[in-house]
């Protein structure tokens, strides 16, 4: 579970003094591992859960694990007749990824924009994107939804993927990035006779790709575990993400443990991947930017 | 080699693009092409933000239940009735003390996880990614964990398993609300998620502090351990700590999922969010006084963040090399 990408949090140079201090080498071990321990605990509940039988997670006697692994249990949530899970996955696939998508291409280009492109008045606008940074998107759901569902959006792709393309916080971002940008390279383009539109695509993207993976992960993560606003727009269950199939099961009526935690265990899955493939986008994303969400 | 773009003064643009010199067409004026990239952009902005925000405000001055386009203007009824609402006071008062609790355990917790893990010399990487890796659970997943399976009010719960091998009687978790053990579960779920998030923070900052800082304190004597933390490392955390408690506040501030999720019928422990949510899309379907709690948030959130940009800055400052 370890990755060896290089980052941010690399040793620090090492101290002369090793010991002393409030805490020795000892204690400093034991409190890692007590941390550690705790903070697995949540994921060993997930993969214990979901590979048992029902009467084994109910059973008098508290059992560490399976008597015998149930991996037959990764089928059923698909075979649910109360909760349609495949259409869920699918759902929340296609929007993680189009939000993704979307986000990148269009906050970029206007942070490039506001950043680099001389214009008589591209402080005001600068200015009306930093007034939205003060009205956090999840406050205003309710007229957002209002809009949403007077354009007939509600219970599609449309409703739940458009209204979050246009974060003003995506396009700062980019904007902070893209002033620190080197113009020698841009000139070079120029001269080279390319537009700005030309210049921004052969020579700013290339040379940006690590800020773009940064910013595609977590806004990735975040698209996919979003809640508020896919519960509000899935009010059919065809046009239910995966986290609101997740929530449907907490309130109905007959609770089947190795069911939901298998489903828990399946959404989380793909984000693990991500995690474990591009820790080092991810950390490196939020320690030069400091955000979530 | 001078770039041939006009500095801050938008010409007309030409009736043709010429294509044999591109420099001198559209392509190379600054105006149509600080349009053609802000644009898109711009455009979804004024349609899904200041539209919604603007439709807002008109509705909080109006009758409207189950309809959006209300024709009766009844002033600042909804605002009354909002800030007299109790439920609506009351999650203000569920958010105070929750932002109590886990502001300051986030903090305690990422800080001293920073610590650790930049302390720790063998298998640094492999811790980092265990305090790290609740980052990519959701809220949804996290609460159905602790809801059906640590704190789940029945005996073969983990938290209720434990708790009866020292004799303890099962404790109904969160299906109580007192004694408010709701409050352990609300806080241990954000504090798991949070925690690795902000400890990459902590650590960023840490990795920036000066060793000759270090080394000038042992030279004059200070202990390492206590002394050196309380009167290097923390100080010189200032910037990050403040910046931390800020993003902890105004994401207390718009808890939801948990909440939502925890307590699905509860009538205790109902953050502002929860609360919009119900009033505009529950029952009654109230707009005009979803939408008037939706402008007091708002304003109030407001606060917070011009309070935030005050002490951190925005604009050109802040290299992100």
């Amino acid at each position: 579970m370890t990755t060896t990408a290089p980052d941010v949090t690399k040793a620090a140079k090492p101290v002369k003094a090793k010991r002393g201090g409030v805490m020795g080498n000892t204690g400093l071990y034991i409190a890692t591992g007590v941390a550690t321990i705790l903070f697995l605990v949540p994921f060993y509940l997930i993969v214990r859960n979901s590979l048992m039988t029902d009467p084994e997670i109910t059973g008098e006697e508290w059992k560490w694990f399976p008597t015998t692994i149930q991996w037959g249990n990764f089928t059923e949530p698909f075979n649910d007749v109360t909760v349609d899970f495949a259409q869920s996955m699918w759902n929340s696939v296609v929007v993680a990824v189009l939000h993704t998508a979307g986000i990148l291409l269009i906050c970029s280009l206007a942070g490039y924009g506001l950043a680099r492109i001389p214009y008589k008045h591209a402080n005001k606008v600068f200015y009306a994107v930093l007034v939205t940074l003060m009205v956090p998107t999840a406050v205003t759901f309710v007229p957002s939804f209002v809009l949403v569902s007077s354009l007939g959006w509600v219970d599609s792709y449309r409703g739940l993927i458009i209204p979050g393309l246009f974060s003003g916080f995506t396009c700062f971002l980019f904007r902070q990035y893209f002033l620190g940008f080197p113009k020698e390279l841009e000139e070079a383009a120029r001269v080279d006779g390319l537009g700005y539109w030309g210049a921004y695509w052969r020579v700013v993207v290339p040379n940006s790709l690590n800020f773009f993976a940064a910013i595609a992960t977590i806004t990735f993560i975040n698209g996919w575990n979003a809640f508020l606003w896919p519960l509000v727009i899935g009010q059919d269950p065809s046009a239910w993400t995966v986290q609101v199939a997740l929530s449907s099961y907490m309130t109905n009526q007959t609770v089947n443990y190795h069911l939901i935690f298998m489903a828990t265990a399946i959404s989380i899955l793909p984000l693990v991947f991500v995690f474990l493939f591009l820790q080092r986008w991810l950390v490196q994303g939020i320690a030069q930017t400091g955000i979530k969400g | 080699m001078s770039t041939t773009t006009t500095r801050g003064v938008a010409q007309p643009a030409p009736a043709k693009v010429s294509k044999t010199r591109p420099r001198r067409g559209l392509r190379a004026n600054s105006t149509f092409n600080f349009w053609l990239f802000t644009g898109p952009f711009l455009i979804g902005l004024v349609i899904f933000v200041f539209v919604p925000i603007g439709w807002s405000i008109w509705l909080s001055f109006f009758e409207a239940r189950f309809t959006v386009t209300p024709s009766n203007f009844v002033g600042f009824d909804n605002y009354k009735q909002i800030l007299t609402d109790t439920n609506f006071r009351n999650s203000l008062v569920t958010f105070t003390v929750f932002a109590a609790f886990i502001v300051p355990a986030t903090w305690a917790m990422s800080l001293g996880l920073a610590l650790l893990v930049n302390r720790v010399r063998f298998m640094r990487a492999f811790f980092r990614s265990v305090f790290f890796l609740p980052t990519a659970v959701s809220y949804v997943a996290a609460s159905l964990i602790w809801k059906m399976s640590i704190f789940n009010g029945v005996r073969f719960g983990l938290a209720n398993t434990v708790l009866g091998w020292f004799g303890v009687e099962n404790i109904a978790w969160l299906a109580n609300p007192d004694p408010p053990w709701y409050w352990l579960v609300i806080v241990t779920v954000r504090l798991w998620l949070q925690s690795g998030f902000f400890m990459i923070l902590f650590l960023a900052a840490l990795q920036n502090i000066p060793q000759e800082l270090y080394e000038a304190a042992a030279i004059d004597g200070a202990k390492r351990g206590w002394q050196t933390f309380r009167h290097i490392t923390l100080p010189q955390l200032r910037a990050t700590s403040t910046a931390v408690i800020l993003l902890l506040l105004i994401a207390a501030y718009q808890a939801f999922d948990e909440f939502f999720n925890l307590l699905a019928k509860a009538t205790w422990g109902q953050p502002p969010l929860v609360e919009l949510y119900k009033m505009a899309l529950g029952q009654n379907q109230n707009y005009g006084a979803g939408s008037a709690g939706a402008v007091v948030l708002t304003l109030l959130i407001c606060v917070v963040t011009l309070f935030q940009g005050k002490i951190m800055g925005f604009g050109r400052g802040e290299e992100s090399k």
